[in-house]
């Protein structure tokens, strides 16, 4: 059915609203920070027939953008198998290998029907506080097989034509440690799916059923022209990224993510065969994982195109089985996060060598999640959650934004007081992080130091991060950043863990601290032809050491602090030769 | 003597419009003066001197003031300083750590206050007990080399000083001690309240706007003094509220939206006085569309406003949506060929095409202006002599109507359906989103533009009917007259239910209200009565975000009660009840509210109405759903009480033009609005 140009600009508008508001139900209303504050959920309108992805929000986790419709295939060709689909029922699971990212993103996907008929489906997504495992929070980086890192459901019924189970939520109560968060975030998901229900009816209602389809068809059509003019703009042939993982936390050797990305007129092929194999680790990542981290990369480079599956129709990838980027059960996968940071770097220094002026540098690219936790007096246990953050890379038009959030995620880190309040523990250092950004004619944002000692008697300290070994890469001759430290306390003073940025069971004694060090981002460009007045504003705010500025950038300054500029000009001239 | 006039005064970007009513003769007049930028205060005191001969006469004036907007907008406020906790010295420009835009990674964040000027002392307490003890030397060791470096102001602010705030109030002493202006803030004067970065944001724009702010309103009131006024000043606070202009100088960071809450205040009091509780206004300007919602005679508050990207300010304000529609707002066709309006603006200079000031591409205006709804002889604003209908045409056919094979016409009304479809989307966010059926609303257009789209919002959100007031242009200004004297507090208390005496917390709060009572009445102000209106955040242990839960303090609060009232506050937000799962109270919340007298409306009523066809001025071909029609010209202002005017019909004055749709009929009511309806056909 054809739509007219101005109807469908309008329901473009009402769809993007329903998904819009169900994140918004869950976040107000989700008992784990996870979701309420790091927005690590996402919602969406998915195809009747195949899941792909039609319309979904703009403010969940940009990752689950591109996965959810893989969730939604799931749950279709189970039902399919169990002889269809009926109205009431919705789906719950959480398999990574199946449409999943980790063991922690739980899904709920939901048919709605019309006149008798599948009209589409409705999902939501959102990360769990605990679902079981060895590690408390589940990002245990010595994880070999997913049975470590928590429980693993397939989709399975949690509303049977109308009539919710209880029998399932006991059973997932029954392995978290966390069951009140958990019941009161599964409440939440509910509660957003109930509402998208109702605008969704609301909007067929008013439009009919066949208008609102053909403008779901057409909008993805425009999605994929959209998509292949911004391919056209680009020179066509073939270019390489290549760029590491440190370790997956049991084997200390670097593992390789590698980009061939070939531009053939309109159509792009991201081609991933020269990566590593998979690993024993829990780095590993499904392939449906892998193409939903190239949408991320390819929506920050070309901010304009829509998010529905259109994006992907020129887009064709090459990713081998069981590989790094195409894991089968029970390989771990719970710290996927690092992996697909690690894709989104690639096609960034990728699309860096066709097209440097929309191209940025790598971010600090690790979520360094971060966990304390302990017993309280009383025997009840305390965990404290967190990632934390670091420098954006440099780009075309500036510097880096200092202590941004990952480009997988639109999370706020939570308030410090808030974490002081909950947990007993206090921050001694929360800070910025001089020298950390790539050096450039733009330099990368700085990354941070966060330091926290322990208030109560003891506890276990649980690190899941990355780049501790390889920097955040800048692009277009620009420098790396700093990469990230880690640093824990014992009585005979300050270690750092074997794996760098990977550990478990670190215990702390009363007083005893951890200071996390985030890298920056990488910088832009050839540092020796920064404006030297940046250079010095860099080193009067502390962004950039007088060391630094001499040495890196070819920067040389006067007692009172103000630029030499003969000096200047015949040290960058030594330094360039 | 104290004289029996009371006077509004909205500064905005390009005029000063001034209200005046005579409490004695019950009569008002407006006018409008070119705002003086530089020091607006010399329009000011001119716009009043155009109306008042003897300010002796003037008993009180209340001003909506966009100063403090701009210095936030423009950054330009006072050289800050901050002296905070060792360790956290970069809490203000690690934000909470996010970034602009989500997709594309080109943020970019300056804070107010640069690094050097940011301080740290060796002091540290925790919610609970004492950690580290303060050194006043050292505090003020660390203020004089602010003051040295040119601070004009400084903000002191401590972790966890919400919950403990000894450390600081002995900081803040020894500030003052040395600082060489009043230009002091204490974080948890302005905000006791959980969340140091929001805490910190807040107290940090309220030091960096004091210099600005408080040097205004100083030589303001010298001007009035100097013309012998000496009634009392108020100032309008985002939250809709009236303060005296000594306690602005003090919290200058609650005017950061006083113009534009003067406007919803007086759309308020405007739709009260005609029957209407439930209204959306809309203020249409040449970038921007601001909506705000009045549901059952009040307007929402948003706790929390970002001025821009990282620049929060955590006090109540009006809840103002904001969307990129306006009049210069510019259609484009992208490249999968869909039409697009906005964000991107010509903004009133150039302006759009019709302007003639070198913009080429077809604005919303534009639109307007070829459907023949803008008179091209007689531009709003009175900047413009006439408008190039020609070049408009042309910038619509080669930008739109070639691309989409579109008429010219056809070309047009697809960009206004565009802009109005974004606009009830503006409206649909604030209203149905929200739970409120449209249906029961009226819109409100203020501003130059807004009423040439109203019909439009009727008819696509299925808003009930349109209210345009009779002087839309001048609304903020009256809205200073009729706003209350307001003011809010907070105080963090994270602590469960359980755990609280409810008694002790009564107590609490009804201190609290007294002292902020204090302050409402300290300006002199006759009030009809005076409201105490108590709030709770509360939430389920676990959560994070919080439910609003109003208490009753008639009676003694228990436990109980408290928990009652959580309930159905849950249950009406979220449709069910958490079972077995502990409540906490995070913070508290005491508003006093001064109530002024009713200010009554009929003032506006048209004197010697005449009958519509009198009035009736010409006929101008209009485009509209798909075809032409013979639009009839109206004189609107003369148009008597009772009058109908069925459309298509274009009703003008001199700030602003009205059109009303084929389909819709107008009638004049008793207090000279116009109210908008689909035509009831018989």
């Amino acid at each position: 059915m054809e739509i007219d140009p101005v109807t469908l600009a309008i329901l473009k508008g009402r769809f993007e609203q329903i998904a819009d508001e169900m994140d918004a139900t869950l976040f107000r209303s989700a008992f784990n920070p996870i979701i309420a504050e790091a927005h690590d959920a996402s919602h969406g309108l998915y195809d009747a027939e195949n899941g792909d992805t039609l319309v979904q929000g703009k403010s969940g986790l940009p990752i689950f953008v591109g996965v959810m419709a893989f969730a939604v295939k799931a749950v279709i060709r189970k039902a399919t198998a169990q002889g269809g689909v009926n109205e009431g029922d919705m789906w719950i699971f959480n398999d990574p290998y199946d449409g999943g990212t980790h063991l922690s993103d739980f899904r709920l996907v939901k048919p709605v029907f019309r006149d008798g008929k599948v009209f589409c489906y409705l999902a939501s997504v959102g990360h769990w506080h605990d679902v079981g495992g060895n590690v408390p929070g589940n990002y245990n980086p010595a994880a070999t097989e997913c049975f470590q890192e928590g429980m693993l459901i397939p989709p399975v019924k949690l509303y049977d034509g109308g009539e919710f189970r209880q029998d399932v939520v006991d059973i997932l109560s029954a392995n978290s440690r966390q069951p009140l968060s958990l019941y009161g975030d599964l409440n939440g998901q509910i509660n957003a799916m109930d509402l998208g229900e109702k605008r969704l009816n609301a909007l067929l209602d008013e439009y009919g059923a066949p208008v609102a389809r053909g403008a779901l068809v057409a909008l993805k059509d425009r999605a994929a022209t959209m998509m292949r003019a911004q391919i056209s703009n680009l020179p066509s042939g073939t270019i390489s990224a290549e760029d590491w993982l440190d370790n997956d936390g049991i084997d200390d050797v670097p593992l390789k993510v590698a980009l061939d990305l070939t531009i053939d007129g309109d159509k792009m092929i991201l081609d991933f065969t020269r990566s590593s194999p998979a690993c024993r680790g829990p780095v590993n990542i499904s392939r449906s994982t892998t193409i939903a981290a190239c949408y991320v990369a390819l929506k920050h480079v070309f901010g304009e195109v829509p998010a529905n599956a259109g994006v992907l129709e020129p887009v064709e990838f090459r990713i081998d089985e069981d590989s790094l980027l195409s894991v089968k059960a029970p390989k771990p996968v719970g710290g996927y996060t690092e992996t697909i940071l690690r894709l989104i770097d690639v096609v960034f220094q990728a699309i860096a060598q066709v097209a440097p002026k929309s191209a940025m540098a790598c971010a600090y690219g690790t979520i360094n999640a971060l966990s304390l936790a302990g017993h309280r007096p009383n025997g009840a246990r305390w965990v404290m959650f967190s990632f934390f953050g670091g420098g954006h890379g440099a780009h075309g038009t500036g510097d880096g934004l200092n202590h941004g959030n990952a480009p997988i995620s639109t999370a706020t880190i939570p308030p410090l007081e808030i974490l002081e309040a909950a947990y007993p523990i206090r921050f001694t250092k929360w800070a910025l992080r001089p020298d950390s950004g790539g050096i450039g004619y733009y330099r990368g944002g700085l990354g941070a130091i966060y330091e926290i000692s322990l208030l109560d008697k003891e506890a276990d300290v649980f690190l899941f991060g990355e780049r501790g070994k390889v920097p955040p890469r800048g692009i277009v001759g620009g420098g790396d950043a700093a990469t990230n430290r880690f640093y824990y306390e014992q009585s005979d003073g300050e270690h750092t863990p074997p794996m760098v940025s990977k550990m478990v069971g670190i215990h702390l004694e009363r007083g005893q601290h951890v200071r996390l060090e985030t890298p920056g981002g990488g910088g832009y460009g050839d540092a020796l032809t920064r404006s030297p007045e940046m250079v010095l504003s860099d080193v009067v705010q502390g962004y950039v050491s007088e060391d630094a500025a001499r040495s890196d950038f070819g920067v040389v300054f006067t007692d009172a602090g103000i630029v030499e500029h003969a000096a200047t000009i015949t040290l960058r001239k030594e330094r360039t030769v | 003597m104290s004289g029996r006039i009371v006077i509004g005064v909205d500064v905005g970007g390009t005029f000063t419009d001034v209200f005046v009513y005579n409490e004695d003769t019950g009569q008002v007049e407006t006018t409008k003066v070119p705002s003086t930028r530089g020091d607006q205060s010399k329009g000011f005191i001119e716009g009043i001197m155009r109306k008042v001969a003897n300010f002796g006469d003037i008993r009180t004036v209340v001003h909506g003031t966009t100063v403090g907007t701009n210095a936030l907008l423009e950054r330009k406020g006072g050289r800050t300083g901050i002296i905070t906790t060792k360790g956290f010295r970069d809490v203000l420009e690690m934000r909470r750590r996010d970034r602009p835009e989500t997709w594309g990674l080109r943020g970019e964040f300056k804070p107010v206050v640069s690094r050097p000027d940011r301080v740290e002392v060796a002091e540290r307490v925790l919610s609970e007990r004492d950690f580290a003890f303060i050194v006043a030397k050292e505090v003020k060791a660390q203020a004089r080399t602010l003051a040295e470096a040119g601070c004009e102001a400084v903000c002191v602010f401590f972790i966890n000083a919400y919950a403990n705030s000894e450390n600081e109030r002995i900081a803040v002493e020894a500030v003052r001690s040395v600082w060489p202006t009043s230009y002091v803030t204490a974080a948890t004067e302005i905000l006791p309240e959980i969340r140091e970065f929001e805490r910190l944001s807040t107290a940090t724009l309220n030091a960096y706007l004091q210099p600005v702010v408080s040097s205004y309103l100083d030589r303001l009131e010298q001007g009035l003094d100097a013309k012998g006024f000496v009634g009392e000043l108020l100032i309008v606070q985002s939250n809709g509220g009236v303060m005296g202009v000594d306690t602005a100088k003090d919290f200058p960071v609650r005017t950061a939206l006083s113009g534009p809450a003067a406007g919803v205040i007086a759309g308020q009091a405007i739709a009260a006085a005609a029957g209407f509780d439930n209204i959306v206004t809309c203020d249409m300007g040449g970038t921007s569309f601001d909506v705000s919602l009045v549901a059952d005679g009040a307007a929402a508050l948003a706790p929390q406003t970002a001025i821009d990207f990282g620049m929060v300010v955590r006090t109540p304000m009006i809840e103002i949506t904001t969307i990129g529609a306006g009049g210069g707002s510019i259609a484009s066709v992208d490249a999968s060929g869909l039409l697009t309006v906005g964000p991107e603006s010509a903004g009133s200079d150039p302006g759009p095409v019709c302007y003639g000031l070198g913009n080429t591409r077809p604005t919303v205006t534009d639109a307007n202006l070829i459907l023949g709804r803008i008179n091209p002889d007689r531009p709003i604003g009175g900047k413009l002599d006439r408008l190039d209908v020609d070049a408009a045409r042309a910038a619509i056919r080669s930008n739109v109507s070639d691309l989409l094979g579109l008429s010219e016409e056809e070309a047009a009304e697809a960009i206004l359906r565009l802009a109005n479809a974004k606009m009830a989307g503006a409206i649909r966010l604030v209203s149905i989103e929200k739970g409120y059926d449209p249906s029961k609303f009226a819109a409100m257009p203020f501003g130059g533009g807004g009423a040439l789209h109203t019909g439009a919002l009727i008819k696509d959100v299925g808003l009930g009917s349109a209210l345009v007031p009779r002087f839309p242009g001048v609304t903020s200004a009256l809205g200073c007259v009729v706003a209350d004297t307001r003011h809010d507090r907070v105080q963090t208390v994270n602590r469960l239910l359980s755990d609280i005496d409810a008694a002790v917390l009564s107590h609490n709060l009804q201190a609290v209200a007294n002292v902020t009572q204090q302050v409402v009445t300290s300006s002199g102000t006759t009030f009809e009565r005076i409201d105490r209106l108590f709030e709770f955040d509360m939430l389920y242990l676990g959560q994070t975000h919080t439910v609003a839960v109003g208490v009753d303090l008639s009676e003694d609060l228990t436990i109980d009660s408290i928990q009652a009232a959580f309930d159905s506050a849950y249950k009406a937000t979220y449709g069910r009840l958490l079972d077995g799962i502990p409540v906490r109270v995070m913070n508290y919340r005491v508003t006093v509210i001064g109530r002024r007298p009713v200010f009554d409306m009929s003032v506006f009523a048209p004197v010697q109405g005449k009958p519509s066809q009198e009035c009736c001025t010409g006929t101008r071909t209009v485009w509209a759903d798909g075809a032409f029609h013979e639009a009839t010209l109206y004189d609107r202002l003369s148009l008597a009480v009772g009058e109908q005017i069925v459309g298509p019909a274009i009703l003008e004055q001199p700030d602003t033009t009205i059109f009303v749709d084929p389909g819709l009929a107008a009638t004049v009511d008793a207090f000279g609005n116009l109210v908008i309806r689909l035509e009831e056909r018989s």
